[in-house]
């Protein structure tokens, strides 16, 4: 990355451990994500421990999501397992503690599984502080055993949260297009799974062009662009019954669909006789409002957090700028000034800042500004990388790299996550070519 | 052994992409006038002529070969060029010559911009055709308007040729 060139600076992480271990309230670790990068805080995930061999192996498989979640996350650096001293037993009874840091170890996880007579599945894990010799953290979860990944990701997202103050975003999924054949007749199907590629599932058979799918705030439906009966329409798909439905029914093309934070509302862009603007339609009553008006393209439109403002993309200004207006369309002014063009922004869900995709001297990068358009960083850079989305907490961005053409003119596109300061860029694996990825909130 | 195989595959590859391209862009060579001989036999020296047919009238094939079935556009730019005026022109009167055709303007994108923008951009070079249609006095429920953004390109590749060739509006006989 090209840090001293786009300025990756501003805030970036620090993993520092609050070496204050006499005094009692302070006596914790705490992963300090507000200073620069040190390195990945060193974590001796073990085994969860278990009676019947059935127990044991959730307890390792729980244990191995955990530890996978934490490292992705780039905070975080799990101990190879090899080391340990302490067999997982005795750890059930009490840490060595002595036998933690002698690895190194700064925190330590232990945990147990037990099947229980009701055929549910009881896990518990313990997050412990290795140098201050305390419990951080300790909880217990029932589940159906076939839910054993969702609660690995609970509890990695309560070790994230309760060492760096933030929210995980570990129990999250994505919905993304997989895409597979030449550019020219490029099979779309609309997909999901887990934020860390497991549990994939395809929504659509491929016969009808789909692209652009968002999550609701509520994680059941997504709302997507689908070319059923040869019409571009924006679609709303029901995660829980698979139905497929047109939202409204407008005299052009509707498209660039996104979900408004309360989930009552999508807005988009309709396009008509070669002009696109922005609406929003009520979900409940669906009257439809219009937002812009405008001979421009106005499209990519993203409400802030609270509802209060909409930002999107306009060529109002002769080049593909980026905009905010307010929730009811007035007060339209751009944020955008530097040199090349602008696009795909997306509030983050702090409200504290806009992902977008930019186009600077026949490269595209994705960046971050603040709302006012100031402080702006770029995180990532390639021949094309586009469509940003947040992860729920504002620290991380995934996103989509398509490389360019090969001799015999084949594209590949995968999906990536990256951290906020630009660090930690990671492929999420796809069982095929993948783009369009949208982060859902936590789920409920 | 392997080699001779993979020969003999590449030579139907490339017989079958003959005949295909030949399908594709061939209907024009035979526009009418064209005649070839074709013996009836061999126990005859006699030969007869049968002309091949060219494209039914009114046809996507007809429309390619007569007029073309697209227009070019620059990059993030909607206007129709001097060469598109001329293309709209003889399809407008293409469409005089056959007043049951109903046409499709495709609106496309290269793959140089972002995929909503791109849709919007598609939607508006189709209806730059559609606008210059109308002015040319085609009616308008004969005309209808669709954008793929950039999602289906004429030609692959990442390199300006590929894009020239897939900034465009393409006719689509109904």
């Amino acid at each position: 990355m090209q840090k001293s060139i786009f300025r990756l600076i501003a805030f970036t992480l620090v993993l520092g451990v609050a070496a204050v271990p006499f005094d009692p309230a302070r006596a914790e670790l705490v992963v300090d994500i507000t200073r620069g990068f040190v390195e990945p805080l060193p974590v001796a995930v073990t085994d969860f421990d278990g009676a019947a061999p059935g127990d044991i192996r959730f307890g390792q498989d729980i244990s191995k999501v955990i530890a996978d979640d934490l490292e992705r996350s780039g905070l975080f650096r799990p101990i190879e397992q090899g080391a340990f001293i302490q067999d997982p037993a005795t750890l059930r009874i009490a840490p060595k503690f002595g036998d933690w840091r002698l690895i190194n170890a700064q925190a330590l996880v232990s945990g147990a599984t037990e099947l229980q007579a009701d055929g549910r599945l009881k896990v518990e894990f313990r997050l412990w502080d290795v140098f201050a010799e305390t419990q951080i953290t300790g909880l217990a979860y029932f589940t159906t055993p076939a839910n054993w990944r969702r609660v690995a990701h609970i509890i990695a997202d309560a070790i994230y949260k309760r060492l760096t103050g933030e929210e995980g975003y570990f129990d999250t999924r994505i919905v993304y297009i997989a895409e597979s054949g030449p550019q020219n007749r490029r099979v779309k199907r609309l997909s999901i799974m887990d934020q860390d590629g497991e549990n994939h599932r395809f929504l659509t058979d491929g016969s009808v062009l789909v692209l652009t799918p968002r999550f609701s705030p509520t994680t059941q439906e997504i709302t997507y662009l689908s070319y059923v009966g040869d019409t571009p329409r924006v679609f709303l798909f029901n995660l829980n019954t698979g139905q497929q439905e047109v939202l409204g029914n407008f005299p052009g093309m509707t498209f660039a669909p996104r979900f408004s934070p309360n989930g009552n509302s999508v807005i988009m862009s309709l396009a008509r006789q070669g002009n696109s603007e922005i609406y929003d339609m009520d979900l409940r009553t669906r009257k439809v409002i219009r937002l812009t008006n405008h001979p421009a393209i106005d499209t990519s439109p993203s409400y802030s957090p609270d509802g209060g403002e909409i930002v999107f993309n306009s060529d109002r200004g002769g080049t593909q700028q980026i905009y905010v207006m307010a929730g009811n369309g007035d007060n339209v002014r751009r944020i955008t000034f530097s040199a090349g063009r602008y696009a795909t922004p997306v509030w983050s869900p702090r409200g504290d800042l806009i992902a977008f995709t930019r186009i600077y001297q026949g490269e595209f990068y994705i960046g971050v500004m603040r709302p006012d358009g100031s402080g702006e960083r770029m995180l990532a850079k390639g021949f094309l990388v586009e469509g940003p989305t947040w992860a729920p907490n504002g620290r991380v961005l995934s996103f989509y790299r398509q490389e360019p053409a090969n001799a015999a003119g084949i594209v590949s596109s995968k999906l990536f996550t990256i951290d906020l300061t630009g660090f930690n860029e990671r492929e999420i694996v796809t069982p095929i070519d993948g783009s369009d990825p949208a982060w859902s909130p936590l789920i409920p | 052994m392997r080699s001779k195989i993979f020969t003999f595959i590449a030579a139907v590859f490339f017989l079958t992409a003959c005949g295909t391209s030949g399908e594709d862009s061939g209907a024009g060579t035979g526009s009418g006038a064209a005649a070839t001989s074709q013996s009836t036999g061999s126990t005859s020296t006699a030969t007869t002529s049968t002309a091949i047919p060219g494209p039914t009238p009114g046809s996507q094939e007809h429309l390619v070969v007569n007029v073309g079935d697209r227009v070019f556009f620059d990059f993030d730019k909607s206007d129709l060029k001097a060469d598109g005026r001329s293309t709209a022109e003889a399809l407008a009167a293409w469409m005089n010559n056959y007043p049951a055709v109903t046409l499709t303007i495709e609106g496309h994108a290269d793959e140089r911009g972002t995929r909503e923008y791109n849709l919007a951009l598609g939607e508006r070079r189709a209806n730059a055709v559609y606008d210059y249609m109308l002015a040319l006095g085609v009616q308008s429920n004969r005309l209808r308007t669709i954008s793929y953004g950039k999602e289906r390109p004429a030609v692959l590749g990442s390199n300006e040729q590929a894009w020239a060739q897939n900034r465009r509006g393409v006719f689509v006989v109904n």
